[in-house]
């Protein structure tokens, strides 16, 4: 099982899903139209890294987040 | 090593610990930003969410950058609710040359308000509103949207 974590003002619970790679999680986050209207904008990061593909593959325990759009100061 | 507090930033405090640092190091320039919220649009206050681990990473990265110029970087900024006229983010550079010094801020301050995982919200009459026009999307952003 993935993590995946939902920061700021999308405002979700952490969910937890069963899969291979980040083009899985992808897929299953886009069948929630108020998460996808997020990933339109938002960055990804694994484990904490931001990802700049999907072509990634997944373990057991791995941290996936959604940044979206920031505004610091 | 970021700053970070629970509110409001006590500016004058910070800014004397991090002169402190330099304080005969021979160092010709310690350029200090010091943001401050403004009474606008109703607001009585803003209100900030971070993430640590992904904020620690990008401000490290800067640090390298600087350190090879000889530079040192200083950053705070607060967590939650900040009211009008008070500071929300501090950030410093402080380099033995001026010109490094005065580049180096102009591309950090930029890059943070691009890169820093920290969300913005409005405060009005006590609501909590994301401040969703005068935020940017970070770079790499859009990986997962269906369109691609």
């Amino acid at each position: 099982m993935v993590k995946i974590e939902f920061l700021g003002p999308i405002g979700k619970e952490p969910i937890l899903l069963d899969v291979k790679n980040l083009n899985d999680v992808s897929k299953e986050l886009n069948k929630d139209e108020n998460i996808s209207i997020w990933l339109e904008k938002s960055a990804v990061a694994l484990n904490d890294m931001i990802v700049n593909s999907l072509d990634i593959e997944l373990k057991d325990g791995d941290k996936i987040s959604i940044l979206p759009p920031v505004c610091g100061g | 090593m970021i700053e970070i507090y629970n509110g409001p930033l006590d500016v004058k405090e910070v800014i004397s610990r991090w002169l402190d640092e330099i304080n005969g190091k021979n160092w010709g320039a310690f350029i200090p930003f010091v943001g401050i919220v403004r009474k606008e649009d109703g607001i009585e206050a803003l209100s900030f969410d971070i993430y640590e681990p992904i904020l620690e990473k990008w401000f490290d990265d800067w640090q390298k950058k600087a350190k090879e110029k000889g530079a040192i970087l200083k950053m705070a900024h607060s967590r939650g609710v900040v009211p009008v006229f008070t500071s929300s983010y501090i950030s410093a550079v402080m380099s033995p040359k001026r010109r490094i010094a005065l580049d180096l801020i102009d591309e950090f301050v930029e890059d943070f308000k691009a890169n820093a995982p920290i969300w913005k919200y409005d405060v009005i009459d006590g609501e909590r509103i994301y401040a969703e026009a005068r935020s940017t999307a970070m770079n790499g952003a859009g990986l997962m949207s269906k369109k691609d």
